[in-house]
């Protein structure tokens, strides 16, 4: 089978290495340039392409009306409009500590939705 | 809370580099500090930067803005820094007086040994890169939609059109498709892309987001609210190519066409600013040339990465604290450091060889142009090579780094000045 080269950005950092993948069908054979972390990446992007998640769920009682949230780990590509949709059904209440779980176990993937930061409850000044 | 009239070390911003240096002060023995900020809550635009991609060489994680900013707020106010916010500082005197204006206070002056400015940097506008078009409603610079969408819970339009590559930009372009938005085109004069290519890959290619290498915008249409703009190629010297005109329909444009030092509280002290950087002169310890008073962060140049505004932070800060427990002592010897070739500039601009005591010294440039080949960065006095590094490729979207090495410390002390250059391998 003929083997075909392709290039793959890498994500998982700021450095955004570009890698070289030998591939024969869908067999990758050869990776080339990058870290370790890298070469992970160039597996998982052409089994089964992740990325962090980061979007805003309502917040009730805070300063401001959004809460800042992020998947704990890569959540799968395809399934991002599912889960911000389902995302924009969560309303939590206020006092939030970061890192706070808002959804568990999104869509069955087994990742959670956290809180990024800490809302505190606003005290009410008339 | 009650403010004190007198502190060490105040403060100004709440940012990570203001948040870093505060913290820093104060673990290095300066006894009062204080942020002040003008938000009515602390961490700066990293509130707003909801996505992942912060606190990699710090903390080795991929933290979103807000987390990020977290951290800091938590170990500010576990290490006692004093916080005074919604309030805006109107002058600064070289004698170190501060005058501000606070909503809670009213009218507030108070006097600080040493300050460090962190003010950070404020995106170019419209009228700064001289947009031609109608006056319509629905232009807005990414940071002010990123504030609405991310923050405030507004969506700025429902058709954009983004007007620059740089990260802001492209951030948003996934960030407003994530709310159903539709991003129908982002434009970039420059002949490569300004931000970082992983955003490039994770924000616009995932999305089928157009990027258009070599175009800005010829004409903004549109009465009351923009209806379309009008977009054309342009040469290497941005001269607009007549024939290349393209009507792209929308009813939003974003600017994303680069960030300046937010420095009008500097210039008023007279501090000394670099007309490439926008921002003040400083030395390794971040000092300005006005004795006492720091300032670190993207105020001093902007960053692609908040790790290092943090650490620029953690310098100013140790410096402040050092600076206030020596008795306000002046400093020795300031070395020149020089932007050589493919070097647009290097900041520290000046070290005190002395610092080489305790540690290298990292100093931290742009190219001029991009480089796709394999370069060195080179550390020269006069025409002596004392250091080199390899690079992979060296891009302007790009900050590159070089230690000078502690090791060095008596070729450095008998150097006249040092010059970085960037070479081709
Ligand atoms: S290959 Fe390694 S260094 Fe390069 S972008 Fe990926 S994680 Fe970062």
């Amino acid at each position: 089978m003929a083997t075909i080269l392709e290039k793959v950005i890498c994500v998982t950092c700021p450095k955004g290495c570009t890698l070289e993948v030998t591939l024969e069908g869908d067999t990758i054979i050869k990776v080339e340039n990058g870290c370790k972390r890298g070469h992970e990446y160039v597996h998982q992007e052409l089994t089964d392409p992740r990325r962090m998640v980061a979007s805003s769920v309502q917040v009730k009682g805070g300063l401001h009306p959004l809460l800042p949230v992020y998947t704990s780990a890569p959540f799968p590509k395809a399934r991002i409009q599912e889960l911000l949709s389902a995302l924009r059904q969560v309303e939590v209440n206020t006092p939030v500590k970061m890192d706070d779980i808002v959804l568990r176990n999104a869509l069955g993937t087994g990742i959670d939705i956290h809180a990024s930061r800490d809302v505190k409850e606003e005290a009410i000044t008339s | 809370m009650s403010i004190k009239d007198r502190y060490d070390v105040i403060v100004i911003g709440s940012g990570p580099g203001g948040l870093a240096a505060a913290i820093s002060a104060k673990k290095n023995g300066a006894k009062d500090v204080l942020i002040i900020e003008r938000d009515v809550e602390p961490g700066g635009i990293l509130l707003q930067c909801i996505h992942n991609g912060f606190g990699v060489e710090i903390f080795k994680k991929d933290l979103p803005g807000p987390s990020y900013a977290q951290h800091f707020i938590n170990e500010a106010f576990s290490t006692g820094v004093e916080f005074l916010l919604d309030t805006m500082v109107l002058q600064i005197t070289p004698e170190k007086r501060i005058t501000a204006s606070s909503k809670r206070h009213g009218f507030v002056e108070v006097r600080t040994k040493a300050i460090v400015l962190a003010m950070g940097c404020r995106e170019r506008t419209r009228a700064q890169i001289r947009l031609p078009g109608t006056r319509a409603a629905g232009i807005f610079t990414a940071g002010t939609a990123q504030r609405w969408v991310n923050v405030e819970g507004y969506m700025p339009g429902k058709n954009f059109v983004i007007l620059g590559s740089g990260d802001i930009g492209m951030i948003m372009a996934r960030r407003l498709t994530f709310e159903g938005a539709h991003v129908e085109r982002v434009l970039e004069v420059m002949p490569y892309l300004s931000g970082l290519t992983r955003n490039y890959v994770q924000c616009l290619l995932d999305f089928d987001i157009q990027l258009q290498l070599q175009r800005t915008i010829k004409n903004i249409i549109g009465k009351k609210r923009v209806e379309a703009i009008e977009s054309v190629a342009v040469d290497k010297k941005w001269n607009p190519i007549p024939g290349t005109e393209e009507i792209i329909p929308c009813d939003t444009l974003l600017l994303s066409v680069g960030l300046i030092p937010e420095n009008e509280l500097s210039r008023q002290i007279g501090v000394m600013i670099d007309p490439i950087t926008g921002g003040p002169i400083v030395d390794d310890s971040f000092q300005t040339n006005i004795p006492g008073i720091f300032s670190a962060g993207n105020v001093v140049h902007v960053y692609d990465l908040v790790d290092w505004v943090t650490e620029a932070g953690l310098t100013a800060g140790k410096s402040a604290a050092r600076w206030v427990s020596s008795g306000s002592q002046t400093n020795a010897i300031n070395l020149p450091v020089r932007a050589g070739e493919n070097v647009r500039y290097a900041v520290p601009h000046t070290i005190q060889p002395d610092h080489l005591a305790e540690g290298d010294i990292r100093v931290q440039m742009r190219v001029r142009q991009p480089i796709e080949k394999p370069v060195w960065v080179e550390v020269r006095s006069g025409e002596k090579l004392l250091h080199r590094k390899g690079e992979p490729y060296a891009r302007p979207g790009e900050m590159v780094t070089i230690p000078i090495k502690q090791k060095l410390m008596d070729e450095v002390k008998s150097a006249k000045d040092l010059t970085i250059a960037i070479v081709e391998r």
